[in-house]
């Protein structure tokens, strides 16, 4: 089962709302989180290798999130499940919230691998792959660089600060992708096409009797301060001049 | 941010300019006629100022400048043109400039290195002073002044064109209008932009897309590229298929003539029929009418919706197919229709590491369409990939409507250049034909040259009907442009094409003019010139041919 989650496309200007309660989303453009594309890769890489059965791709969030899951059905998911989020639910939607989900959804499947990205890179929480392991009580291998099942378990290479680590893990377990697990496909034309056939199951986060209340409250968003522009000058007396006045020199 | 490699649909004459440099090198030698071209070339090495001239042409042209003699065929634009009886620029000449601008009147040599070569590094003049202006007026008064005193100008923009028209020749003035890059003003109901000559196209860009607009044209050297050039040479683009080209989105322009005058022709108005359109004289220009120095231009609403799909077809046939087809069916939404062969694919693989997308196919078309509602186009985009599809007109693609993967796309498309470079000496033709004859000037060349090419190429505008059409070999091989050119122009004439669909004539091209236009035509244009700049000041040696009939 391979998760991901909607974000705002990394490219566009991103606005403060004018009460700092957040972010403009209103007609802005949502894509498939980088790390969950390697993630759904990885996934369709293992069927692929005939080492898993089915690639399940689930998304948490409002009506829109259902083009993400197409997204990633053309690039090899079998099926996939839209849980329902919207509103105000869908803005205190967090970590907490969507491990509750995945664990809920991964009991019903019967689940035997779950793969995030490791982080979605509009809040930078990395906590839900590690969340979700929690509440299954499963082992998790983050920051996956490389991933090997093997007869008596996974066998993962996680990046880490000093270098890279190498662990091993029984199964079921979840796995968070790091930016080198692999080079995300492109979703050629005739799989598109049979994406669109492909099923995706509606699921409301209560039907998994998930409860989500949050227990963050955002006080306040600020965008980062305005860079200073430069300041040109001609010629090097000018410059020590600017410098001295400014008190830098 | 300078104009990087990462880089698109320019193609250039593969004319060799090393022997200009060679005449510049000689004059300062007094040599006597009986010095053998064995005896130069060493003086010459030892001044340290060569790099590799060993080629039997480079002899050729030797023998030509020493004997004057008629011997071989005439290389049409090898030879730079001599020197025009100019005078030069004098001691009092620099005062008055220096007075007019201070601080901007630039005489130091490793300053005016940079405006002195080209982008491509092809050809390089020899000026020995660079001004500034920042307006309108200073404008007015060098030109004024360098009419007066028969100093020749060379006006210079973002100097990223490919056909050594931007550069001086000899030793020309070079004025500069980076300095003018002020936008005066934007009306965001109608959606027009006035703007001063240097501003940066893709400064431009960013400004527009703030207020949900964006500029009429595009093209790979948007980083460096001023207005100003872009409407003097009647820049084209990826964008030119949807908003069709500068002489329909300029509505005014503000020149300087050569003797001073300023023409204010600056109009903000979309209909204005009264008199003669003068500003359509200067669009295409090259510098040698007048100097523009503000653009009035109507900029498009900035698309809510942009998608890029990728295709590969089996043959050129079906891809003409294939382009009919997104005309039918994606029709108003349809922003650019691009190709490339399999040969451009295996060099960005070769030398660029980029990945073909889909599977291999003989040919790839990038497609862009551009649109104010994103469920609409992607209903059309589908449906038009199910019928292509289907009817086996496209064997593979992919879409893209996130922006990352977008520039991923476009990549294979704009970074055929850089891989060229990487490829060896490329020989580069930019040529305008009817749509369905484009690639068979690249398979006959291949046949043509067969094994003397490294790699011959096609790629390009097909949706405008250009092609860039590209050869390579792992050294400048002046056999294999002996073979080269006249045919490909021979070609192109012989279908009334093109021989330059979009860079211009430049210094390179200005003697092949007669290829494609009539010689009353060319005439008539000399007229023209000769009205306009009597004294012919404004950028000379460039864009009409050295014996104008």
């Amino acid at each position: 089962m391979s998760k991901k989650k909607s974000f705002l496309a990394i490219e566009l200007q991103i606005r403060v709302k004018p009460d700092h309660s957040g972010v403009v989303t209103d007609g802005v453009k949502h894509s498939m989180n980088p790390f969950c594309e390697i993630a759904v890769e990885e996934a369709v890489k293992l069927k692929e290798k005939k080492l898993m059965k089915e690639v399940v791709v689930v998304s948490c969030g409002p009506q829109q999130s259902q083009e993400t899951i197409r997204t990633a059905l053309a690039m090899g998911a079998d099926r996939g499940i839209h849980v329902e989020v919207s509103g105000k639910d869908y803005e205190t939607l967090g970590p907490l919230q969507v491990s509750k989900i995945l664990a809920a959804l991964a009991k019903k499947e019967d689940a035997q691998l779950i793969i995030l990205g490791k982080q979605a890179i509009d809040d930078d929480c990395n906590q839900t792959g590690q969340m979700t392991a929690a509440l299954l009580d499963w082992p998790q291998g983050t920051f996956a660089s490389e991933v090997s099942l093997e007869k008596d378990g996974i066998k993962v290479v996680r990046e880490i600060d000093g270098g890279l680590e190498t662990i091993k893990i029984s199964t079921p377990a979840v796995l968070t992708a790091d930016l080198r697990l692999n080079t995300p496909r492109y979703a050629t034309l005739p799989n598109i096409m049979k994406a669109k056939k492909k099923k995706i199951a509606n699921v409301k986060p209560a039907d998994l009797g998930v409860d989500l209340t949050s227990r963050l409250e955002v006080l306040r968003v600020d965008e980062p301060p305005q860079r200073q522009a430069g300041m040109k000058v001609e010629t090097v007396d000018d410059l020590v001049s600017k410098l001295k006045d400014a008190g830098k020199v | 941010m300078f104009v990087q490699l990462s880089h698109t649909s320019f193609a250039m004459v593969g004319i060799f300019q090393r022997s200009l440099r060679l005449r510049t090198s000689l004059r300062q030698l007094s040599f006597h006629k009986s010095t053998s071209p064995t005896d130069i070339l060493s003086s010459l090495v030892l001044r340290g100022r060569l790099f590799p001239i060993c080629s039997p042409f480079v002899f050729f042209s030797f023998r030509r400048t020493l004997h004057n003699s008629n011997d071989g065929p005439k290389s049409l634009s090898d030879t730079p043109p001599p020197r025009r009886p100019f005078c030069r620029v004098t001691q009092e000449d620099l005062t008055f400039f220096r007075t007019l601008l201070p601080g901007r009147a630039i005489t130091d040599p490793d300053l005016l290195e940079s405006s002195n070569v080209d982008w491509l590094k092809s050809v390089k003049g020899s000026s020995e002073v660079l001004l500034r202006p920042q307006t309108t007026e200073e404008v007015s008064q060098i030109l004024r002044y360098c009419n007066s005193r028969n100093l020749a100008v060379n006006p210079q923009g973002g100097n990223t064109g490919l056909v050594g028209g931007s550069v001086p020749v000899h030793d020309e003035i070079v004025l500069s209008t980076a300095l003018m890059n002020n936008i005066l003003r934007f009306d965001d109901v109608s959606g027009i932009l006035t703007c001063q000559s240097g501003c940066i196209l893709e400064n431009l860009s960013l400004y527009l897309e703030e207020r949900g607009h964006i500029m009429p044209l595009d093209l790979g050297a948007k980083g460096s590229c001023q207005i100003g050039g872009n409407v003097a040479t009647n820049a084209g683009g990826l964008r030119l298929l949807l908003y069709g080209s500068l002489h329909g989105t300029v509505l005014g322009l503000e020149v300087v003539l050569a003797n001073g005058q300023v023409l204010d022709c600056l109009s903000t108005l979309r209909k204005d029929n009264t008199g003669y359109d003068l500003k359509q004289l200067f669009i295409g220009s090259e510098g040698t009418l007048g100097v523009i120095t503000a653009v009035s231009i109507l900029c498009p609403q900035k698309p809510k919706s942009v998608n890029v799909v990728f295709l590969g077809c089996e043959t050129f046939e079906q891809l003409l197919k294939t382009f009919q087809l997104s005309r039918s069916m994606l029709g108003e939404i349809l922003s650019a229709f691009e190709f490339l062969d399999s040969e451009c694919l295996n060099l960005l693989r070769t030398h660029l590491k980029l990945h073909n997308p889909i599977s291999d196919c003989p040919f790839y078309i990038v497609i862009e369409t551009q649109g104010s509602d994103s469920n609409h186009d992607e209903e059309k985009l589908h449906n038009f990939l199910e019928e292509a599809m289907q009817s086996s007109l496209v064997v593979d693609g992919t879409v893209a409507t996130e922006e990352a993967k977008i520039k991923a796309l476009w990549s294979m498309r704009e970074r055929i250049t850089e891989a060229l470079t990487h490829d060896g000496f490329t020989y580069k033709y930019d040529i305008s034909l009817p749509v369905e004859r484009i690639y068979q000037l690249v398979t006959d060349m291949r046949q043509h040259l067969g094994e003397r090419a490294k790699s011959v190429v096609g790629y390009g505008h097909v949706g405008d009907g250009n092609l860039h059409l590209n050869i390579t070999s792992p050294a400048k091989n002046p056999a294999l442009l002996a073979a080269i050119e006249p045919f490909v122009y021979e070609w192109t004439a012989k279908f009334q094409g093109s021989i330059s669909a979009e860079h211009g004539l430049g210094l390179k091209k200005r003697n092949y003019i007669y290829y494609s236009k009539s010689s009353q035509a060319v005439a008539l244009m000399g007229t023209i010139k000769a009205i306009l700049d009597p004294n012919g000041i404004l950028n000379p040696y460039k864009t009409l041919p050295d014996n104008l009939r």
